[in-house]
């Protein structure tokens, strides 16, 4: 299976790249190109427009909030279950994208026993282990794998419930909202890791590059591979030169009381 | 409208003896009861349903039996089941009139996700309000009687009314009206229960069916439409009558706990990793580059330091 799947991953992201390009500028490295971006964004605003409709229906308190945004009740519980589709579908061809690099390894049980460490932003610099994608990416992208299957089971069964048996749809519905519930709390830390926690992260989903810096911080292992060089040799020769240009700043502020020109 | 006890009289002057009327309570949940035991089939009330509530006659399907077809739709919303059960070497000819009934604790109710689509009156009637319908079907899964059907040319869901609009007239419900034998009744449900007793006791000194009773069940708090059946201990026989009707408990356990308990923990994920990234802050992409300092370095250093 893997060998078609890597074949038509080649092709799609050869054909994507003949539409978008990606930049790449000095001192960066490409990190995800057109396609994976593509497929990204359309799990992601399919995924966002299925969760907002879904809470309408979830919840009294949420019905008056979000059917609005749909133009009220009725035709959000008829795009609810296309938008789920659509979510499932774009996922399905990210699965088949990012089903090599998501392979467990051995490095991803380590990360997994130092998640404490990694949550509490002890270490600076992850372990020289941690390839493209660490453990808690891995466990991310699975979670969202079973859900979705179960996601895709639960909600056929919903949509033709007037064919399902009572008691399937009862109980349909339960695993629906609780695979909602996971999923959300794997989305609201996936935004946060992306976003706030992760300076640099975003830029990899929009602009498809990281920074050198960025690569060897969090994933050093993707860096070696990438570039053939040592991270944490590259990070020590980083930090010496930032010092010593610290240096000479500092020198230079203290003798003219100006700051230098950038 | 008052309240028409407002003006009950409480106290009379230099009148001898009580206050007249004193006392009284108005009884304010209706019945509907069905004498099963002398139904004879005739299907005036489900014409007097179809007319009362504009249907047109809908298509059936002819299965070789005397029901009118299958089961209720989302037009036709008062069927009787024709059932052949044999009973001591004779034939016996079951008849239930079928429809809504009306539960003291709607399964309906309480699976609807949208906001008044589903409401029950004071007087016990549940009632749909299609103009709030958003086609879930919900309602449908979580009724233990199979009775909401959908309408898939308006994506809404219908179901006897109890004639909400006669009762709230003060008339009876259409079926009730036609009824010629006098097998339908309509009351208070007091009242009703008592009727219903009565005849039960009568089926079972008088007319040897020793099992005869009220269907009532209290699994969903009791119903607002009663039957009176010759075998209590077998409802299922009377075209599939549960003996003990509930409600999902998918629908009561999972709207009542876990979706506020799922709700309280999204709000906590999301004041959890504000909070996160306000007290552990960002991984910064390392050697960060610290921002170039346009005061004197040992003035700002000195004034940023926290107190330990």
């Amino acid at each position: 299976m893997s060998t078609s799947v890597e074949r038509f991953d080649e092709e799609a992201r050869r054909k994507f790249s003949r539409h978008g390009q990606t930049v790449v500028h000095r001192g960066e490295l490409l990190r995800h190109p057109v396609y994976t971006r593509v497929l990204h964004w359309t799990v992601a605003i399919s995924f966002i427009l299925s969760l907002l409709s879904g809470f309408a229906i979830y919840s009294a308190w949420l019905f008056r909030w979000l059917t609005p945004l749909f133009g009220g009740g009725p035709m959000t519980r008829f795009l609810h279950p296309w938008f789920g589709l659509a979510f499932t579908i774009a996922f399905f061809f990210q699965f088949l994208n990012w089903f090599a690099p998501m392979h467990w390894k051995p490095a991803d049980g380590r990360w997994m026993r130092r998640i404490r460490g990694y949550v509490s932003n002890k270490e600076k610099v992850e372990p020289k282990d941690v390839g493209f994608f660490n453990a808690g990416q891995k466990l991310y992208f699975w979670t969202i794998a079973l859900t979705a299957v179960l996601f895709l089971i639960t909600g056929l069964l919903l949509w033709f419930d007037h064919v399902v048996p009572r008691w399937l749809v009862a109980v349909s519905y339960v695993i629906h909202n609780l695979s909602a519930l996971v999923m959300l709390a794997g989305f609201i830390i996936h935004i946060y890791e992306g976003t706030a926690a992760q300076p640099g992260t975003f830029q990899s989903m929009t602009d498809g590059t990281v920074t050198k810096e960025w690569a060897w911080t969090h994933h050093p292992a993707w860096y070696e591979e990438i570039t053939g060089r040592d991270p944490r040799n590259d990070y020590e020769l980083a930090r010496e030169q930032q010092a010593r240009q610290r240096e000479t700043i500092g020198e230079r502020v203290h003798e003219t009381g100006e700051r230098p020109s950038p | 409208m008052s309240n028409p006890r407002t003006f009950q009289i409480q106290e009379i002057s230099a009148h001898p003896g009580p206050v007249p009327g004193q006392g009284t309570r108005r009884e304010e949940e209706v019945c509907k009861y069905i004498d099963v035991t002398t139904c004879i089939g005739c299907k005036a009330c489900e014409v007097a349903c179809v007319e009362w509530n504009d249907h047109p006659f809908r298509e059936t399907t002819f299965d070789d039996t005397y029901q009118t077809m299958p089961s209720t739709e989302w037009n036709y919303w008062n069927l009787i089941k024709f059932v052949e059960q044999e009973r001591e070497g004779t034939m016996m000819w079951l008849m239930r009139k079928d429809q809504c009934m009306h539960c003291e604790d709607p399964g309906c109710l309480r699976a609807c996700p949208a906001d008044g689509a589903i409401i029950k009156y004071q007087n016990g009637i549940v009632d749909f309000q299609q103009e709030n319908c958003i086609g879930c079907g919900y309602c449908i899964s979580g009724c233990p009687f199979d009775i909401p059907k959908f309408n898939p040319k308006t994506n809404k869901v219908f179901k006897c009314t109890l004639c909400s609009d006669r009762v709230g007239q003060g008339l009876e419900p259409a079926c009730i009206k036609a009824c010629p034998t006098g097998c339908l009744h309509f009351g208070t449900k007091q009242d009703m229960v008592q009727i219903a007793r009565t005849r039960a006791t009568q089926l079972q000194t008088v007319s040897g069916f020793a099992n005869a009773g009220v269907y009532d069940p209290q699994s969903i708090g009791g119903t607002h439409v009663i039957y009176v059946l010759h075998d209590i201990t077998k409802p299922e026989l009377y075209g599939g009558l549960p003996s003990n009707p509930i409600i999902p408990p998918a629908y009561t356990v999972w709207k009542w706990l876990a979706k506020p308990t799922g709700l309280l923990m999204a709000g906590l994920g999301l004041f959890a990793v504000f909070f996160h990234r306000l007290t552990v802050g960002p991984k910064m992409p390392q050697p960060e580059s610290k921002p170039v300092l346009t005061h004197q370095p040992n003035e700002v250093e000195a004034g940023r330091k926290e107190k330990p």
